[in-house]
């Protein structure tokens, strides 16, 4: 397998420009190179973090993780664009854990201001990157930030590895630099050189100044590329975690305390290593692990090992859980990142309208199980396989569970089946550390189970939302909106870096109190629930819950004023956000709005200003003799610089279809303390014959120009309210409370 | 146990316990690592190959009742050497995360297999053991309708 560790070993590396400082928008001057992560070599030299020459072609080292967003072929674009290769000469590998790779975009999402304002600002990537803290260490992937985060600097990398090789080529012909052109991967001038022929001396050629091109002339950044990863994925030849082989290697599985937290009080391994093919039962403290001749033996047995659970420090099910969360209303806000007006004084006017609305738990239940493969060598050094998004944290905490440096673990972090937020925690990573040490000198693949995926995952919180508001002449006039759940950012940043940031937690709120609705009194109040059920990141994050409560409670408004839905919502932002107002315009005239209503259907809409990334839905739903069925869904967004046109449809279909899944029917419930929920039958995603049909509009007016919003989770938020909205429309019930299965019955 | 598997029409010998299921005697025993693994209980199609020509759960599947033809992803085509199906998976940029393609397109090559020209309607009822958490399915149709064309013209 191809890994940028056997690649260095055989390549020459060529030093793209370093990213720091700069000032003029397109020339950046060249400032510090941070640490080279990749491993000098017997024939190459190793200097730069992000791409490799040689005489198989150019490989891209993308700093971000491939869940199947697409973000490595973005990434790969970039580098292309300035290093003027053809695309057929292009690989692309995920790097190793280095501060190198830290995700610049991520600064971008630490304000809290909402962002349709922010992205109005003038732009300036100097500010965003030369504040950057690399004590952070934030090597992640996630928060829709991978194409913001490498936007300048893989295409930095390109141009100062091309100007490097010019450089190369003009010593060698004894002429200027600037005399000299390249194309497909060469340098030409009064001779031709590949760029595999300069490589080597190229590297000690870094360009002081690297000019940026002009966008008019780029030929892959903006334009559908085919995917990098296409043939491999279409061929069952790409390489994911769990595929990872081995000589030698034995199969793993765990069973950890399903009530979290808990501790193991007691186990009997008797039963399960009496099963052939079973080699070993391995105690975790809070669980258990066997290590078995294969993958399907070890899961068997490990149901066989009689264990005595300890218990978990929350509420036993899910009722008492939701009333916890409901106690948080009577606490002080934790934040009130919204207050325009006076809400108060305009909702003592009286005609008050209220609604409270009740979301579940949610799992990612990835395509592909979380797993890890490990192997603890003899001198006491440990090598791990896991897709995950935040290879520097992970390293590091196998280094502590295994009590050896940093150093001696080598990550690698290969393609992962999915991810949705739900590869952050580097706990199967971890647990394969810990399992191999019991078979030092064997490389083990563990792989949970789908049942031990779902029961061992980081869940997106339950919440309920109380919401109020008043119209006026046909008109909303005011809106409070009230979020009370627990916080899965500090619930995920206490496990993952220890303590939880100071400060009103943005991810209770977002999607509610950001958005661009211009009403004259609104506020928005986020009160954080005392709750210890194991949480994280989960698509598009706490945007997945508010844009369920707000944009059904605008709906509700909108009904109160005898208004149209869309033109309501229009009216409260035309004013506020002109690409956004443009959204919705653009969903009225893709989906006929006028015309969608009649006998037998219903229509709704939604929009969710999210990750940078406005984003407008309809969808239309029809009552058929097998219950309700999705027909048909439109979607309008605009991240502004669409970096790959047929990703960005990709994705927001996808977001949709799995903020769709999760509406109708995805609920995870607690019993004893355990979650109820085991596999697809009880927490099942749209299949195809339920998904609508869909029609997507990528427009790019939003923020100043090198505004790029994110991707990967904008489509989720409004798919449920618009669904809701469309079956209240099509029945006249209002459901407050996901998924809609409770309330509707739908085509199975 | 040691059995004799016919797969892609070659005979691979594996030595494992008789109730393990064909799946992971791909994966594990024979290092065919094209079929992947999604629920273990027939809910996902993750795992689906052919054998004799017929879609099959390979999760499902003992070693012991492994017998006939079987068939899987790396035995349809190759990087090189593309299935039309494939072609049209790759035309049509499907995968996302790409986990669940192998199924899908084994599960559609036993669809083109005995329906040719495939309406919607036999699309929906042929795929919708195949779960995508990515929500590629307009492309999958797409593909599949594509494919149909493509053979049909030869
Ligand atoms: S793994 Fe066989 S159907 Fe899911
Ligand atoms: S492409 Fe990711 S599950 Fe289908």
């Amino acid at each position: 397998m191809a890994s940028w560790k056997t690649i260095t070993r055989r390549s020459f590396l060529v030093l793209g420009a370093a990213f720091l400082g700069g000032a003029a928008f397109g020339v950046y001057k060249v400032a510090e190179v941070p640490a080279n992560p990749l491993v000098p070599g017997p024939d190459g030299m190793p200097l730069n973090p992000w791409v490799i020459i040689n005489a198989d072609g150019i490989t891209v080292i993308a700093p971000r993780a491939e869940m199947g967003q697409g973000i490595s072929t973005t990434l790969a674009a970039l580098v292309a664009e300035e290093l003027d290769v053809d695309w057929d000469q292009v690989r692309v590998l995920h790097g190793p854990p280095a501060q190198a790779y830290y995700n610049a975009g991520f600064v971008a999402r630490m304000s809290n201001e909402p962002d349709f304002r922010l992205s109005q600002q003038p732009r300036s990537h100097n500010a965003i990157l030369a504040a950057v803290p690399k004590i952070f260490s934030m090597q992640l992937t996630g928060g829709s930030t991978g194409a913001i985060g490498g936007f300048v600097q893989m295409r930095l990398a390109g141009a100062g590895a091309r100007e490097a090789l010019k450089a190369a080529a003009a010593r060698r012909l004894g002429v200027a630099p600037d005399t000299l052109r390249t194309e497909s991967g060469k340098v030409i001038g009064a001779q031709t050189f590949t760029y595999a022929e300069l490589a080597a001396e190229a590297a000690d050629l870094v360009p002081e100044d690297v000019a940026l091109r002009d966008p008019s002339t780029w030929r892959y950044v903006g334009k559908s590329m085919p995917r990098l990863d296409m043939v491999a994925k279409s061929t069952g030849t790409e390489t994911f975690g769990i595929d990872i082989v081995l000589p030698g290697m034995k199969f793993a599985t765990v069973r950890m305390n399903p009530r979290r937290g808990g501790a193991m009080t007691s186990f009997d391994p008797a039963a399960a290593l009496a099963l052939p093919g079973v080699e070993q039962v391995v105690g975790l403290g809070n669980g258990i692990a066997v290590i078995a001749s294969n993958t399907w033996t070890a899961i068997q047995a490990a149901q066989l090992v009689d264990v005595q659970w300890g218990e978990a420090d929350y509420p036993a099910d899910t009722a008492a859980m939701l009333t916890r969360i409901e106690a948080a209303f009577a606490t002080e806000p934790d934040s009130r990142l919204r207050d325009e007006g006076d809400v108060e004084a305009e909702l003592a006017k009286g005609d008050v309208i209220e609604a409270e609305y009740r979301i579940p738990f949610l799992a990612h239940a990835s395509m592909e199980p979380l797993n890890a493969t490990a192997w603890v060598k003899a001198d006491g050094s440990v090598e791990v396989w896991c897709g995950n998004q935040a290879p520097i944290m992970t390293r590091d905490a196998i280094a502590g569970a295994l009590r050896i440096g940093s150093d001696r673990v080598t990550l690698h972090t290969p393609v992962m089946g999915g991810g949705f937020g739900g590869r952050t925690d580097p706990v199967p990573a971890v647990l394969a550390a810990r399992v191999a040490a019991a078979m030092p000198d064997t490389p083990v693949k563990l792989t949970y189970s789908r049942e031990e995926d779902m029961g061992q995952d980081f869940y997106r919180p339950a919440a309920i939302a109380r919401l109020s508001g008043r119209v006026e002449n046909g008109k909303a006039t005011a809106l409070w909106g009230r979020t009370a759940a627990p916080s899965a950012t500090r619930s995920a940043l206490t496990r993952l870096i220890g303590f939880a940031p100071p400060g009103p937690d943005r991810a209770t709120v977002e999607g509610g109190f950001d958005q661009p609705y211009g009403l004259p009194h609104y506020r928005y109040d986020g009160h954080v629930a005392d709750l210890t059920v194991p949480l994280g990141f989960w698509r598009s994050v706490g945007n997945s819950m508010n844009a369920f409560f707000l944009e059904s409670f605008i709906d509700e408004l909108a009904h109160a004023a005898k208004a149209d839905p869309l033109a309501f919502r229009l009216e409260l932002m035309r004013d506020t956000h002109a690409p956004s107002a443009r959204l919705l315009e653009t969903v009225r005239e893709m989906s006929g709005w006028d015309g969608l209503k009649r006998p037998g259907f219903g229509r709704g809409v939604a929009f969710c200003y999210s990750f940078g990334t406005p984003v407008a839905q309809v969808v239309e739903v029809e009552q058929t003799p097998g219950g309700i069925r999705m027909t048909r869904a439109w979607i309008a967004c605009d991240p502004g610089l669409a970096m790959d046109p047929s990703i960005v449809e990709a994705q927001m279909t996808g977001g949709m279809v799995f903020g769709l899944s999760a509406a109708v029917q995805e609920e995870i419930t607690f019993a004893d303390q355990a979650v109820v929920q085991q596999n697809f039958p009880d927490h099942d995603a749209l299949r195809m014959h339920a998904t609508p049909r869909f029609e997507v509009r990528v427009l790019q007016n939003n923020g100043s120009f090198g505004h790029i919003g994110g991707v990967g989770e904008p489509g989720t938020p409004p798919a449920a309210p618009a669904l809701a909205n469309a079956l209240f429309d099509l029945t006249g019930t209002r459901a407050r409370e996901l998924p809609l299965n409770k309330t509707f019955a739908f085509v199975t | 146990m040691s059995f004799t598997l016919s797969i892609n029409g070659t005979p691979r010998v594996v030595d494992l316990p008789d109730d393990v299921p064909l799946l992971w005697a791909l994966r594990d025993g024979l290092g065919l690592t094209g079929t992947k693994f999604g629920c273990g209980v027939a809910a996902c199609g993750a795992c689906t190959v052919l054998i004799d020509g017929q879609a099959v759960r390979s999760c499902q599947v003992p070693l012991s009742g492994a017998v006939g033809e079987i068939t899987t992803i790396e035995g349809l085509g190759q990087p090189g050497a593309l299935a039309p199906l494939q072609e049209a998976w790759v035309r049509h940029q499907v995968a996302q995360c790409g986990y669940c393609q192998s199924g899908q397109i084994m599960q559609a090559a036993a669809l083109l297999a005995q329906v040719p020209e495939p309406t919607d309607q036999d699309i929906d009822d042929a795929m919708q053991g195949n779960l995508c958490r990515c929500g590629t399915y307009p492309r999958i149709r797409a593909a599949i309708l594509d494919a149909a064309q493509m053979m049909k013209a030869g």
